[in-house]
């Protein structure tokens, strides 16, 4: 059984690396440092840590201000806040004027759970992939999103981390790679491709197992870079499986199936099904119930493959 | 003198917004003092090194005010005069609204209100941590400051004490559809500021002393920042601008031009 833990910790343990390796990295937060375990960084770095109260808009405005003085400064909220609130600071602070501020986005997706809704960030992939030169890291564990932390500081530009609350299990190893920009294949296969990031990647893995058990190899790729996609990975998944399944713990308007899409059907279109949370906001309950009603399960993952599968032989 | 200079820039900026068919005469006219003031007379600043890193930063957070920027910069020796006709016409470094950089000297993007003080806030964060000492000027619009962000980085400057931001109020009395007062009323607008634990002053904007004075006595402020209310006139200058909402974004006919030249040249 894969050890588990949120990815929120993973970042938090990057951070506090970067404030030992980078005096250039500094962070602020809106009062929410605990959840998005920036408080690390912050007991260990008081004077480069800034609390701006409760307002994320001038979170991100003074990041852009610390940013442009030659900081790396990592601002980190609740993802839906951060990216709602301050949409509007993020394209003209942030990304108009190309500044390398690194948005941590905690309590991403529905695995929130108890807290409902309005904490539930299931649109930010959409908003943060439109804004131009924003890139967009969705990591799959602690290990990877501790890995995510430490290149998205590396990287000149704005980048945008989506981070989870719960504890996930850790399916990534110390020795795998992270580029910025270049997906994963952590399970080869030749008759479907399951794309899938962040806590989607272990859901679709075990999908993978339950496909071959009636003798369907699928291909699972962990896209965590969603912008820039990696557009490679992704023709050559069409070109060999000629059949796409996308899962993403998110809205399937704007996010991952459909930056996906926007890469098949203009460079080899092939049938697609997309697993995500179906145009409509999250609720209350543990993570697992919740992705059992929002079909977000394996047994889901599965089942939209072997419909895909039938479609591909109609083709 | 720099009397003489006031209408030259009045000037120029009409000229360049009627050249370029589209722009914010009222809110250009009405900032032209607290320009001079600081580009002229507080900044340090080195028009041929916009790089400097010592240099200190005027940061615009009522963007559209830029034809104001753009002249005063460009008659301070940033760029060519000439470059001043090429506002608002692709393909041009002088954007409609400022895009930071362009050209250097610019310092900041603004278009969007209300963005400005966070920003010279977190310069002012930095600037700490690296020991540095630079003033930090955000000049904003009245109307503009109804945006609540604002008064989040204005809750942000006080709670870290960050006595290099020095905010500007250019209080021209109006906003796009009609007096400040009669949109939402934003008054007392000194008072709102010191009750956010700022130093404020309140300025006559348009007299230069009153202007240059502000600007010392608030570079002596320690442990808090400042605020100049400074009382200004939209359009000021030109009779038929002054006051007169249909000219925050219009630009001068032909023959309005030619008007409101010789009523500045008249001053002169």
């Amino acid at each position: 059984m894969a050890e588990l833990k949120p990815t929120r910790d993973g970042f938090g343990e990057g951070l506090l690396e970067l404030g030992r390796t980078d005096p250039r990295v500094v962070a602020l937060s809106g009062d929410l440092e605990d959840s998005a375990r920036a408080v690390w960084f912050k007991n260990e770095f008081p004077d480069r840590f800034f609390s701006v109260g409760i307002a994320e808009q001038d979170m991100i405005g003074t990041a852009a201000g610390l940013a442009m003085a030659g900081k790396i400064p990592f601002a980190c909220s609740f993802a839906q806040f951060v990216t709602g609130k301050a949409l509007e600071q993020l394209r003209l602070a942030v990304c108009y004027q190309q500044l390398p501020v690194k948005i941590a986005g905690s309590h991403g997706g529905l695995s929130v759970g108890a807290d409902g809704a309005t904490a539930e960030a299931l649109e930010e992939f959409t908003h943060m992939r439109s804004l131009p030169f924003m890139t967009v890291l969705v990591p799959c564990d602690a290990l990877e999103a501790k890995k995510a932390t430490l290149a998205a500081a590396a990287h000149p530009g704005p980048v945008f981390l989506r981070l989870g609350r719960s504890p996930v299990p850790v399916i990534t190893k110390p020795q795998d790679p992270f580029v910025i920009g270049q997906a994963r294949v952590p399970r080869d296969g030749a008759d479907i491709a399951l794309i899938a990031c962040g806590t989607m990647v272990a859901q679709a893995l075990s999908a993978a197992e339950l496909l071959a058990k009636d003798g369907i190899q699928a291909r699972v790729i962990n896209l965590h870079t969603i912008k820039p996609i990696d557009r490679a990975a992704i023709v050559q998944a069409a070109r060999d499986t000629g059949a796409l399944v996308t899962a993403e713990e998110h809205t399937v308007v704007g996010g991952l199936g459909g930056a996906v899409a926007e890469v098949v059907v203009q460079e080899h279109p092939v049938p697609m099904k997309f697993i995500g949370v179906q145009d409509r906001f999250g609720t209350s309950g543990d993570p697992a119930d919740l992705f059992k009603a929002f079909h977000l399960m394996p047994e889901d993952i599965a089942k939209a493959a072997k419909d895909v599968l039938q479609f591909k032989q109609h083709v | 003198m720099l009397r003489k200079l006031a209408v030259e820039l009045r000037q120029d900026i009409l000229r360049i917004i009627a050249k370029a068919g589209s722009g914010h005469p009222g809110g250009s006219l009405s900032m032209v003092e607290l320009l001079i003031g600081l580009f002229w007379y507080t900044l340090r600043h080195d028009p041929k090194r916009p790089d400097w890193p010592e240099r200190d930063l005027f940061l615009l957070s009522k963007g559209h005010g830029c034809p104001a920027l753009y002249t005063v910069m460009a008659h301070r020796g940033y760029f060519p005069r000439e470059e001043l006709l090429t506002l608002r016409r692709y393909p041009t470094r002088l954007q409609g609204h400022p895009e930071r950089g362009s050209p250097p000297g610019v310092e900041m993007a603004s278009g969007s209100l209300g963005q400005g003080l966070s920003m010279a806030n977190g310069l002012a964060l930095a600037d700490r941590l690296d020991g540095r000492r630079r003033r930090i000027f955000c000049l904003m619009g009245d109307g503009e400051i109804q945006e609540g962000q604002v008064w989040e980085a204005a809750m942000t400057s006080h709670h870290h004490k960050l006595d290099a931001v020095c905010a500007i109020v250019d209080a021209n009395q109006l906003q796009q559809n009609g007096p400040v007062k009669a949109i939402q009323d934003i008054e007392p607008l000194a008072d709102k500021w010191r009750s956010f634990g700022w130093h404020a002053i309140e300025i006559n904007g348009h007299d230069l002393q009153q202007v240059m004075d502000a600007y010392d006595e608030a570079g002596t402020i320690k442990g808090k920042p400042q605020a100049i209310v400074a009382r200004t006139v939209k359009g000021k200058g030109v009779s038929f601008m002054e006051l007169n909402p249909a000219w925050h974004g219009m630009a001068p006919k032909p023959e309005e031009l030619e008007r409101a030249l010789a009523e500045l040249q008249a001053v002169a």
